[in-house]
């Protein structure tokens, strides 16, 4: 059933995107994480305007962050005091992101940065989560009584000034750290249309010390505010949000995401992340090969002037 | 205006008089809407020739049908490879482009029209483009490659032969419309040519809309940016609220 999308003007496969929402929801149950990264990469593929994917992505991780959120907030396993901090960070990277992004829009490069800032931090992300996992998997098999190996020093973080104390997290730290990462992965936000769960996690356990348990919920609350703010910003300044292709993801999202927390239960952490490694090394893959091989088409067309 | 009307009856009734064949046309559809479920639309686009005298014996008939979009600006941005990775380098912009073209003759182009009257009335694809003052030098492969894209979009097609034409008389023609259509007036020309002159030509509006949801929608999100984009994450928040209690209840 082909369906019209009012703002990015172009008829798609409803059940296509029903079945690709149901998907990444899959993925993102079984592994934890928002699923923007993979899913704004899928929407440029099937041919939706690389600012509608972002913008669109944008306004589906709110809804997605904001079930996961409901489920840590009952556990207590949300620090809401740094959530605040990280957000802080977040909203004013995401303003900084949005303007970034409507100025590439007009000098015609967001294409490019878009898939360039997709390139380098899924190659990142991947290829330190498959070596790390692929170590836990030879550790494991080696010793099962191993312990993990200890947290490491934070020397140079602990020296900066403006501390605060982080009682669920059990934290005595500056806020400049919070306030960087958060910023940072809310420029990310704008620009790459994800929620940035992908970069948090890790820069909160390995960067800012936070225990494991209180990492994810902690995260999926400040990104439901970044994404949010992201998602206004982007319908205020470049129309770019559609309202259906929204709601078709969001549908097959909910639903996928409910399968893959049952799948993922069969699984162990350590070949869970090795699956989601190679996964994002692929994706990467995909776009860095866009990137590097001769396109088939050297023009594309554009929209002059202002960014929409 | 009563001049004006006076001027242009008489006229009117000078042309009847000075062209022997005119063109009398009818289309299956004068307006399109996009629905939510919108796949594209076929127009027939079909008309007879009226004739006050018999047709001249030494010259063939030809009917050329062209469907126009809404023009619209358009930057065409060329890929060049830089630091090993191709990124956008040159660019053109194009001041009008019409947003969907679509050009049906009975016979080759080359046969059905001049080089000069096409020229004049803008009816082959590359001539409906209008982008002067740009200062790249190839500015002809930038228009080429904007009707290719295009092209293989179904945005632009060029269909010789794709008019049948009757005993002289009846002609007849469709033209596919494709999705993604651009919202406007889309005006039809109909051209009766002579050894590639124009010997008669008509124009007609086909208006395209996008109406209920989607009409709606598309008003809201440029006529209330904020509006829209609150509305959007009241959707965003209901949405992830209600598949946490509804899976909350299915555990419980």
């Amino acid at each position: 059933m082909q369906i019209y999308l009012p703002i990015a003007e172009v008829s798609v496969n409803a059940f296509l995107l029903l079945g690709l929402g149901g998907i990444v929801g899959v993925l993102s149950g079984m592994f934890g994480v928002g699923g923007g990264f993979l899913m704004t990469p899928l929407l440029f593929f099937i041919g939706i305007p690389p600012a509608v994917a972002v913008a669109t992505e944008a306004n589906q991780i709110v809804a997605s962050s904001f079930s996961g959120v409901l489920a840590h907030l009952r556990r207590k396993t949300v620090d809401l005091r740094m959530g605040t901090v990280l957000l802080v960070g977040g909203l004013v990277g995401a303003a900084i992101g949005v303007q970034i992004f409507a100025a590439l829009t007009r000098i015609g490069q967001v294409d490019l940065l878009v898939r360039l800032s997709y390139v380098v931090f899924l190659g990142i992300i991947g290829s330190l989560m498959f070596v790390e996992s692929v170590r836990a998997i030879q550790r494991a098999r080696a010793n099962p009584e191993a312990v993990p190996a200890p947290r490491r020093q934070r020397g140079w973080i602990d020296a900066l000034p403006f501390k605060m104390r982080f009682r669920t997290s059990g934290l005595y730290i500056s806020v400049i750290p919070p306030l960087l990462v958060g910023f940072f992965v809310g420029v990310l936000a704008a620009i790459m249309g994800v929620g940035g769960g992908f970069v948090m996690v890790p820069a909160m356990i390995y960067l800012l010390g936070m225990p494991t348990k209180v990492v994810v919920g902690t995260s999926l609350f400040q990104i439901i505010f970044v994404t949010g703010f992201a998602t206004l910003m982007h319908a205020t300044t470049n129309f770019t949000v559609d309202m259906v292709l929204a709601v078709l993801l969001l549908v097959g999202g909910v639903l996928g995401a409910q399968i893959g927390a049952r799948i993922g239960v069969y699984l162990k952490a350590e070949q869970l992340r090795v699956l989601l490694a190679i996964m994002v090394l692929a994706v990467c893959g995909k776009l860095a090969f866009d990137l590097l091989v001769m396109p088939s088409e050297l023009y594309s067309l554009g929209t002059p002037g202002a960014a929409h | 205006m009563i001049r004006a009307a006076a001027i242009l009856l008489t006229w009117a009734v000078l042309s009847a008089q000075a062209a022997a064949e005119t063109v009398v046309a009818g289309l299956s559809r004068d307006a399109i809407s996009i629905t939510t479920n919108f796949e594209g639309s076929e127009i027939l686009i079909f008309g007879a020739v009226s004739r006050t005298a018999p047709p001249p014996p030494d010259s063939e008939l030809h009917v050329i049908v062209t469907v126009e979009g809404p023009p619209r600006p358009v930057t065409v941005r060329r890929k060049a490879r830089r630091f090993g990775i191709w990124v956008n380098t040159d660019a053109i912009e194009v001041d009008a482009a019409p947003t969907f073209y679509a050009v049906a003759s009975t016979a080759g182009f080359a046969t059905v029209m001049t080089a000069t009257e096409d020229l004049r009335r803008r009816v082959s694809i590359p001539t409906a483009i209008r982008a002067v003052g740009t200062n790249v030098g190839d500015q002809d492969s930038f228009i080429q490659a904007l009707v290719r894209i295009r092209t293989a979009a179904e945005l632009y097609q060029f269909n010789e032969g794709g008019v049948t034409l009757r005993d002289q008389t009846l002609f007849d023609t469709s033209i596919r419309l494709p999705a993604n259509l651009v919202e406007g007036d889309y005006r039809t020309r109909i051209f009766l040519t002579r050894d590639g002159e124009v010997i008669d030509a008509l124009s007609q509006n086909i208006t395209v809309r996008k109406v209920g949801l989607e009409r709606w929608i598309y008003n809201l999100a440029h006529d209330q940016p904020l509006a829209y984009g609150i509305l959007s994450l009241a959707i965003a928040i209901a949405a992830g609220w209600l598949a946490s209690a509804v899976f909350r209840y299915l555990r419980g």
